[in-house]
């Protein structure tokens, strides 16, 4: 935590609400994104327990698994979250715009025209928190590898036929949410921490509910009170009044109500006498403890539906920033990459990337990190503050600018001394690049001094004024005009080339061999569960 | 000694401490609260309830219930699942090299619950006969070892220990969380890790003792391994895991010298209980009966110093209550822990925003002249706060002004 975002965790401490850590919108939120609240079941991995999912506040879709130990419901659930899924998740394939690049062939040196398509829009997934992540990253892991009825060879268990392709989807989606500024899958805790500083630590700002309870207080209460009332309000019957948001249900929810309800379920299963004939009922009776089971989720998920939607509410207040569209392109490209990926007939995702596919995803993660932290900067003075304070950065009123020359080539070229009044104290000697932010176009500077005359920083102008011996007009500052330079370059460095996995060179493993038949655990795991 | 932790419980029964309770304790040393409550064998999941902050814990049925189910199917046909996993990661020296054909005898321990003296005492026997028939795979299902920490006996109850052919002892972690795709979740492992360093650490001490040695507490060597029986117990685990999504178990064997020496290193830190309970004023009591008053209750935690942090919340019982309390304080800790490093000595809430309320600092948060004698610690602190304050309003006032105009004021 930075010390401004200490700052404004005291300020919350104070106000009894949480204060802005941004003063716009750093995500892109979808008009209508698909939200989606996971439960897992206890103890079993990646087991669903339940899920409410849904395009539109009013018509949530719940699906849930009666009893996580059988395997057929289990296989029914995911079908049906695949029905519900798979057509939202496809639907942006279809509006595309065609891209066309000129590339060169290193070898012959021919010019030719590549065009690519790029999906128009991409999905959105919002879910609670960070655990909801991980719980569709295990999804996706235990789904992608499953046979079906239609592969040659099924196995014992069949899943049905579009349970492996939800699961490649998944994947990807928790792939891409890794990557830093990505807004395919989202998290409620992260996006609205990235906007709010709550006077609680992080550790407790994972609870979605007090976290909005700081952000938006129920009237009457301050922060801390409603975030006590969410963590541990309970109700006459013991159960918590705020259900924590996933993916664990509370262990009193789980032995009060869950288990007496599955118990009562299971019994409802059993046959009246070994080898009898089911008692006239049963069926109803049946579907009678499934409802009861249904209701009990219900209730629990039903809060936590509200508050994500309650989360997006409170982040579309904020404008979204500048930078929003050129980082969501990115994640349309990731779309439609996955999307030519699975026409193209490709295997599921390994269970681990080869060498030089892990040090592609690792090198871009690295790239967007730099680029996200400089795109949030130039969008957001509170970000930029953030540099301020650690000296990469200043900004300040211009007081004066003084014409300067640079005569040392056949033409003079300007090179004028900009004055700016500012507290800030960059760390770098005179003679440091620096870059304008915020300026007409880019412009590079150098620093001049620091602190003479008192309370100033003096910088000269060195590129981005034109050819001509006059500066362009607009290209220098005026008087009184705000200004900020930078310590560091206003977008990433490309790095050098990563070779292709076929070439990989020996030091890493050799190039990777023949995908192996990753079905077999898959089988396995099912068969012993 | 016993006499005034006694006294302290009142009429209640002793709660005794287990490995994760210790490894809890060792993650917040400084808290004398926690170190005598604990020591005392005060119930606190009851004690915070009748503070009126009840302990979020609990443990779903469903959790214990696959827990059990797992730990029952290693242990199943003879432990056969589990005596591949050993013989495959535990390879023990020669002359009992790969071609191991040993055979396995399960140890006949006291398992009355109600016996814990017997069951230690039963355990000691069992090892001490199985270190003298090498050549055996020697499992010892639940035994019972008996630690010292800060002057009070612990009981521990690791889920097995293993003689192995060679006479090495070794501990068998069997949890339920899954080794997936070869790796598991490195904040449970951690926590697995330190658990299981706990039970080697109690293993030590029974093998020095047996050995009629004082245990080892080299100071410049925490990693020092000793000689003979005293050094049979090995400082690598096994942790035994669900396979992937499966019931099928995976192993790993881990290294746990470093938890091991950090674990030792804050327990011996632990201030002396008898110091602690010298601090207390007479006649303080931890006594639960239903006819006290609560705030009497309330009180007398009071009296013990708690070092909450944020990180209590997962471990402790008595968090919630020492949250309210660092509060009420203004203690600038409730922010988390690192928080107290940056503000150095601000230490609360006030201090901390009565200084980034400083305006009439001159210019530059640093002095304006390099030269400048340097600031004491409060006033850097404070002059960086104050620096941060005016950066934050600054960009506050700029984001409200251009909220309309857009980019031109940008940054």
């Amino acid at each position: 935590m930075s010390l401004l975002a200490t700052l404004a965790r005291l300020e919350a401490v104070r106000s009894g609400r949480a204060e802005p850590l941004a003063t716009v919108l750093h995500r892109h939120l979808a008009e209508r994104p698909m939200v989606v609240v996971p439960l897992a079941a206890a103890g079993e991995t990646g087991a669903p327990l339940a899920v409410m999912l849904g395009r539109d506040r009013e018509r949530p879709r719940l699906l849930t698994v009666p009893q996580p130990l059988d395997r057929e419901r289990r296989f029914a659930f995911l079908a049906d979250l695949a029905d519900e899924l798979l057509p939202y998740l496809e639907s942006f394939g279809e509006a595309v715009e065609v891209l066309t690049r000129e590339t060169k062939d290193s070898a012959t040196g021919e010019k030719t025209e590549v065009s690519r398509e790029l999906c128009l829009d991409a999905p959105q997934l919002i879910v609670p928190n960070r655990g909801g992540v991980e719980l569709l990253g295990l999804l996706g892991r235990s789904t992608r590898f499953r046979r079906t009825a239609e592969d040659p060879d099924p196995g014992p268990y069949p899943a049905p036929a579009r349970v492996p392709l939800l699961g490649r989807w998944l994947t990807h989606l928790r792939e891409r949410a890794q990557v830093p500024g990505s807004s395919l899958l989202l998290a409620a805790t992260d996006l609205l921490g990235r906007h709010w500083a709550t006077g609680q630590s992080t550790l407790e700002d994972q609870h979605l509910g007090a976290l909005l309870a700081w952000i938006d207080p129920p009237a009457g209460l301050t922060g801390a009170e409603a975030a006590l009332r969410a963590e541990t309000g309970r109700d006459a019957r013991g159960q918590l009044l705020c259900p924590p948001a996933g993916p664990a249900t509370d262990p009193l929810f789980d032995s009060g109500l869950l288990a007496p309800a599955i118990i009562r379920y299971d019994a409802a299963r059993q046959p009246a006498g070994p080898g009898g004939p089911p008692p006239a009922g049963q069926r109803e009776q049946l579907l009678a403890r499934e409802r009861d089971i249904d209701a009990l989720l219900e209730s629990v998920l039903t809060p936590v539906w509200d508050q994500l939607w309650q989360s997006l509410e409170l982040l579309r207040r904020l404008p979204p920033a500048a930078h929003l569209p050129d980082r969501w392109t990115g994640d349309r490209w990731s779309y439609t990459a996955h999307r030519d990926r699975l026409a193209a007939g490709e295997p599921p995702q390994p269970v681990r990337d080869d060498a030089v596919t892990a040090a592609r995803k690792l090198a871009q993660r690295e790239r967007e990190q730099t680029t996200v932290g400089v795109q949030e900067a130039l969008d957001d003075p509170l970000a930029m503050a953030e540099h301020r304070l650690a000296g990469e950065a200043l900004a300040g009123v211009v007081t004066g600018v003084e014409p300067a020359y640079d005569t040392s080539g056949r033409t003079p070229r300007p090179r004028p001394l900009v004055t700016v009044r500012t507290a800030d104290r960059p760390h770098a000697e005179p003679g440091t690049e620096l870059h304008r932010a915020g300026g007409p176009s880019s412009q590079r500077a150098e620093l001049v001094s620091v602190g003479e005359p008192r309370g100033s920083v003096t910088v000269r102008l060195v590129s981005g004024m034109g050819r001509k011996k006059e500066p362009e007009p607009g290209s220098v500052p005026e008087v009184g005009e705000h200004v900020c330079f930078t310590l560091f370059e206003l977008t990433a460095r490309q790095s050098a080339p990563l070779p292709e996995p076929e070439d990989t060179p020996w030091t890493h493993g050799g190039p990777p061999g023949p995908h192996p038949s990753a079905a077999a655990p898959a089988l396995q795991e099912e068969a012993d569960r | 000694m016993e006499q005034r932790l006694a006294a302290l419980r009142g009429g209640a029964p002793q709660r005794s401490l287990d490995a994760r309770a210790l490894a809890a304790l060792a993650a917040n040393p400084g808290c004398r609260r926690r170190a005598v409550l604990d020591a005392a064998g005060v119930d606190k999941t009851a004690l915070a309830a009748r503070l009126g902050t009840p302990a979020p814990f609990g443990q779903s049925p469903f959790a214990i219930a696959r827990g059990l189910r797992f730990e029952r199917r290693v242990m199943s046909d003879g432990c056969a699942e589990l005596l591949e996993l050993l013989r495959r990661h535990l390879a023990p020296a020669p002359p009992y090299g790969a071609a191991d054909d040993c055979p396995v005898r399960p140890a006949e321990l006291v398992t009355d619950p109600k016996l814990p003296a017997q069951r230690v005492a039963s355990t000691r026997a069992a090892l001490a006969r199985a270190t003298e028939s090498p050549g055996v795979w020697t499992l010892l299902a639940h035994p019972l070892l008996r630690l010292e920490v800060a002057g009070s006996a612990v009981l521990l109850e690791p889920d097995l220990i293993v003689v192995r052919p060679d006479g090495r002892w070794t501990v068998v972690e069997i949890k339920s969380f899954p080794i997936l795709d070869g790796g598991a979740d490195p904040a449970k492992v951690g926590a697995a890790a330190r658990q299981a360093a706990v039970y080697v650490l109690a293993l030590r001490a029974t093998a020095a003792d047996m050995a009629g040695e004082k245990p080892t507490d080299d100071p410049h060597d925490p990693y020092a391994t000793p000689q003979g029986l005293a050094g049979a117990p090995a400082d690598t685990v096994l942790l035994v895991c669900p396979k992937d999504f499966s019931n099928q178990a995976a192993a790993a064997a881990i290294d746990v010298r470093k938890p091991m020496a950090v674990t030792r290193r804050q327990l011996d830190r632990l201030t002396r209980i008898e110091q602690l309970l010298d601090a207390l004023p007479a006649g303080t009591s931890f006594d639960l009966d239903p006819a006290r008053d609560g705030a009497v209750l309330g009180d007398a935690v009071g009296t013990l110093d708690a070092a909450y942090s944020p990180d209590c919340l997962a471990a402790c019982e008595l968090a919630f209550h020492c949250r309210q309390e660092a509060r009420c304080a203004g203690s600038v800790e409730v922010l988390g822990r690192g928080v107290r490093g940056e503000l150095g000595s601000l230490t609360t809430v006030e201090a901390a925003l009565a200084a980034a309320a400083t305006t009439d600092l001159p210019g530059a948060p640093t002095g304006d002249a390099p030269d400048d004698p340097p600031d004491d610690a409060v006033d850097e602190a404070a002059a960086r706060l104050a620096h941060a304050a005016r950066l934050r309003a600054e960009a506050l006032e700029l984001a409200l002004s251009g909220a309309g105009a857009g980019a031109g004021a940008r940054g």
